[in-house]
């Protein structure tokens, strides 16, 4: 961390304050706290509840320094604490390491936080990298006086669970207040609080409202001792005996920086990294907890091939290769459907092989409803370009969210908003059917919107006083506004009118890095457009082939209807669940019509057991690889494990492309990387625009709106059940007339199907009924409807 | 050189001692006891704190005093050692407390028998043993499991999972207070 407490980056070149701290001169900018002005001459002064992005709050009195001259020529009769003050010109501070009243004070708070603190470090799994027990040994007393004379410590009932995955043990807690605060400046969930006072204070939660925060996993990170403890990692290693690997969270689209803590090839748990231009110190729940996935019993391990019987058999590497190659050389046509989750590197290895390999540009990563609009969109308005950033979002004036719910969808952009709004620098407006609890805790403002008049709400904007869209605003677009006609067209035009910045916010981490990769029946990689002549010849000159397909391909709807229509034979199909499609009942009998199909996929799937070959992937945590954020920012990272039988989806493709007769060019991660650098960027024309015309498109009925909540049925949360259940409760958000119309349980009918979960009142239309996308079952889009559909409700029990 | 020494005379001494002399050691050691041990047809018992074979030792109720901390893994030099801890909870419990031992291993081929780790155990559920006789047929052998190092249930004593028997909590079994009633595990610990 830098000397800056956050928003004083600006003043600290030109306001410098002039102190001595050990009787070293430094100059540190005006508002630094002393705590870190002593860093800069190297001193680390002992702490517990400082934090560099928290509010200073003095609770645990460890810093105390002796100040002989408070810059006014008096000193400080006691020892202060060197958290909470800020430097003042010539100030004189003396540290534990040159005042022996310093040190004295500091030994002694340090008994005072010994006094009830249990002895228990070898069962804590804070034990070993725990800041009490390594401040204790450096600034604390071998002896406590308080046992020696036969004191009793104040003991509690051992951990108690303040959510399924948060574990409280609150005799080792020391009161630094840091979990409490976490929780109320940063995540906005004050659900934890400091109860009772003197020896029997203590961390709690209202009995009936569970720790049930998205972010409740950084308490546990950065709390100084053992007092809260994760369910997920209880008693599972120690930290000396783990190997620490920095990587990139793998979960949404935000490329948070996570460190990998395994053993003996086994992921034990994973932390949060330190990066302040992307999520600071902190990450989601998900990003933390939901690592099970890739250990699952259903895990592929090895290639299986379709026998003649019709079940699947285990094949060598090579006779699949070779099997898969046959299959698809037959089939004729051939489309490629790679999923959100690829890395940069292995959607390149798809754009490359679909072009080179299949000669088809049948691609698409996009595994949700998508419409032809959003195809144009991400072709001349996304790829490439650097449409916003974190910091944009946090000195922006205004934020508008359209179809994109930042706490469920991208939890580090949720919590650089609320950073930002914090400050009041920020205004949140977000487009949605209702005011969420995320948009509350930013403070936001709601423009409530049915969906499908997304577009309309979006052009309103313009000329709107009250909203004041300007250059100096953000407009984030989420995935999700595909479904909405018009909507992305009307965002470019507000953004091009107002000067706006904007910015696309997919909802998976591979999603970026595939548009960039060209994983998309218009775009080839690098941004090179399909319908650009010049910009085939650049890339098959690259490639060294004497021509790419020329017509643009279809997209992922269109494959699944052309495979049904019996004009395409052939599937490459990734890490794509029906269930997330548009139409997975389609998909499905896509599946099955097609001649032949090539799975490539981490565990067993709907896919995986209707395909031809099957193909075992790595997961991210055994290859290197690359992430795009929405902002477009490379996160790239290395294997953690170092597993021989994982391959990497690229390495797969290439040797089907070499029994295809064709080589990709590269068969691992670093040459497919230096292949995308020797490729660089499209540096001619863009895709031209096609935008379509806003029109209301909501029925007169009640109409469908979902997305999916961050802690969800999703596959990548299997297996962590203490994770799951924290997740939040699948209800039917509706209105107070339908509610007391319906009753506490509601039947959702939609052309699909109906589900019958409990109703909760929120501030909604009565025409508009929301729900979770993937909480219950197979998911809305397999057992309801799409979003935006009309669908009728009733009274479950009538 | 060597003719000019073979060409000076010889002694006495040099002559008809010296090369009997060698054999006097020969000779008195012909009616000295034996030191000879005759291993492995008799076996003589080790120095009392010779450093053995490990043994993870028990409560007086047979519950296990392991809390698989893993501290005896971090001392180790060699690395021999791997633990994995796990939660006891209320229908089973291995050991007193929150905290116990589920895997615990110990790579004799690796081990160098320094007793570091017995040092570092906070329950003093490692000791070593006397046993010294650590050979085996293959490599997997001479990776002992938990069950292997595991003290014997002695008389009194309890197969975990059980409950605790002697005390409310762990604080009662680690401050002895079961001891007034019964004199327990000492002679388990000292003697071996």
């Amino acid at each position: 961390m830098t000397v800056s407490t956050g928003s004083t980056t600006e003043a600290a070149t030109t306001d410098l304050v002039n102190l001595t701290i050990d009787g070293i001169a430094v100059s540190v900018p005006k508002d630094t706290l002393l705590i870190r002005a002593a860093e800069q001459v190297g001193v680390q002064i002992p702490r517990f509840c400082d934090h560099p992005l928290l509010a200073p709050v003095g609770a645990c009195r460890q810093c105390l320094v002796d100040i002989p001259d408070a810059g006014n020529g008096r000193p400080f009769p006691k020892p202060q604490a060197s958290c909470t003050l800020p430097v003042a010109e010539g100030m004189v501070v003396n540290t534990q390491a040159t005042s022996p009243v310093a040190d004295k004070a500091q030994q002694g708070i340090m008994e005072f936080l010994l006094i009830n603190h249990p002895l228990d470090c070898p069962v804590c799994d804070k034990g070993g990298e725990c800041p009490l027990q390594n401040q204790a040994m450096s600034n604390g007393r071998g002896e406590s006086r308080f046992s020696a004379t036969g004191g009793v410590k104040r003991t509690f009932p051992k951990p108690i669970s303040i959510s399924a995955q948060v574990l409280l043990d609150r005799e080792r807690c020391v009161l630094c207040a840091r979990c409490t605060r976490f929780s109320e400046e940063i995540a906005g969930d004050p659900f934890i609080a400091l109860l009772e006072r003197g020896a029997l204070q203590q961390v709690g939660i209202y009995e009936k409202e569970p720790f049930e925060s998205y972010f409740s996993g950084n308490t546990i990170q950065i709390c100084p001792v053992g007092a809260l403890t994760s369910a997920e990692y209880r008693f599972r290693s120690r930290p000396f005996d783990l190997v620490s690997s920095p990587s990139v969270a793998e979960h949404d689209a935000c490329g948070s920086a996570i460190r990998v803590d395994h053993r003996r090839g086994k992921v034990m748990r994973r932390l949060s990294g330190n990066d302040p231009e992307v999520n600071e110190e902190w990450i989601t729940d998900k990003d933390r907890f939901a690592f099970h996935y890739a250990d699952a019993a259903d895990r592929l391990t090895y290639p299986q091939v379709r026998d003649d019987d019709g079940s699947l058999r285990p094949a060598s590497w090579p006779e699949a290769f070779a099997v898969a190659a046959r299959g698809l050389a037959e089939a004729g046509a051939s489309a490629v459907l790679t999923g959100g989750r690829v890395t940069a590197e292995d959607a390149f290895a798809y754009s490359k092989f679909a072009r080179v390999a299949l000669g088809t540009n049948d691609i698409d990563f996009r595994a949700r409803p998508l419409s032809a609009e959003e195809t144009s969109f991400l072709a001349s308005e996304v790829v490439l370009r650097q449409g916003a950033t974190y910091s944009d979002l946090e000195s922006a004036a205004t934020v508008v969210l359209a179809g994109l719910e930042p706490e469920d969808e991208a939890g580090a952009i949720f919590l650089r908003l609320r950073k930002a709004t914090r400050a009041s620098r920020t205004r949140v407006i977000s487009i949605a059917p209702f005011e969420s609890r995320g948009l509350q805790k930013l403070g936001g403002q709601l423009i409530a919107t049915k969906p499908g008049r997304e577009a309309l709400a979006l052009q309103d904007l313009l000329g709107h006083g009250d909203y004041g869209i300007d250059s100096s605003s953000v407009i984030l677009v989420g995935e999700r506004l595909a479904t909405a006609p018009g909507a992305l067209s009307a965002a470019v035009e507000v953004a091009r009118k107002s000067g706006a910045k904007l910015a696309w916010v997919p909802r998976r981490a591979g999603d970026r890095g595939a548009v960039e990769a060209g994983c998309l029946p218009n775009l080839l990689p690098g941004g090179r457009p399909v319908a650009d002549a010049a910009a085939r010849v650049d890339a098959a000159t690259t490639w060294g082939v004497s021509g790419l397909p020329e017509t643009a391909g279809r997209d992922a709807d269109q494959i699944v209807a052309a495979v049904n229509a019996g004009q395409v034979g052939g599937l490459v199909v990734g890490g794509v669940d029906p269930d997330d499609t548009a139409d997975p009942a389609a998909f499905r009998a896509a599946l099955d019509r097609a001649s032949f199909v090539v799975a490539l996929e981490l565990r067993e799937s709907d896919v995986t057991r209707v395909a031809d070959v099957v193909f075992p992937v790595a997961p991210v945590s055994d290859k290197a690889g690359t992430f795009v954020t929405w902002e477009g920012r490379p996160r790239p990272f290395e294997a953690v494990l170092s597993v021989p039988s994982s391959l990497p989806d690229l390495r797969i493709l290439a040797g089907i492309a070499e029994e295809l007769g064709t080589s990709l060019g590269f068969r691992t991660v670093a040459e497919a990387r230096a292949q995308m650098e020797e490729m660089g960027p499209w540096d001619g024309e863009r895709a031209a625009p096609e935008p379509v015309q806003a029109h209301d498109v909501s029925d007169p009925g009640v109409t469908l709106a979902t997305w999916k909540q961050m802690l969800d049925n999703g596959r990548m949360q299997d297996g962590d059940d203490n994770l799951r259940a924290t997740a939040r409760v699948a209800v039917a958000r509706v209105s107070a007339n339908v509610y007391d119309a319906l009753g506490p349980s509601i039947t959702v009918t939609g052309e699909r199907g109906s589900v019958t979960v409990p109703a909760a009142i929120a501030e909604i239309a009565d025409d508009v009924v929301w729900l979770p996308a993937n909480s219950s079952g197979r998911g809305l889009l397999a057992e309801v409807g799409l979003p935006g559909s009309t669908v009728t409700l009733k009274g479950a029990d009538e | 050189m060597a003719d000019r020494h073979s060409d000076q005379p010889r002694s006495f001494k040099e002559q008809f001692i010296d090369p009997v002399a060698g054999f006097g050691v020969t000779f008195r050691t012909m009616f000295k006891k034996v030191v000879t041990e005759q291993y492995p047809f008799e076996k003589l018992p080790t120095a009392p704190r010779f450093h053995g074979r490990h043994q993870l030792n028990r409560w007086p109720d047979g519950l296990e005093k392991c809390i698989g901390c893993e501290l005896c893994a971090w001392a180790c030099p060699a690395d021999a050692i791997y633990v994995e801890g796990a939660s006891n909870t209320d229908e089973e419990r291995f050991s007193p407390g929150e905290r116990y031992g589920r895997v615990y291993q110990i790579n004799y081929l690796r081990c160098i028998l320094c007793g570091l780790c017995i040092e570092a155990c906070p329950t003093r559920a490692l000791t070593m043993t006397n046993e010294y006789e650590l050979a085996d047929s293959s490599r997997a052998d001479l990776i002992y499991e938990k069950s292997d190092l595991l003290a014997p249930l002695l008389p009194g004593m309890e197969q975990p999972p059980h409950p605790m028997r002697l005390g409310d909590d762990e604080g009662a079994y680690y401050r002895g207070d079961y001891r007034s009633g019964q004199e327990g595990s000492q002679r388990q610990e000292a003697g071996q």
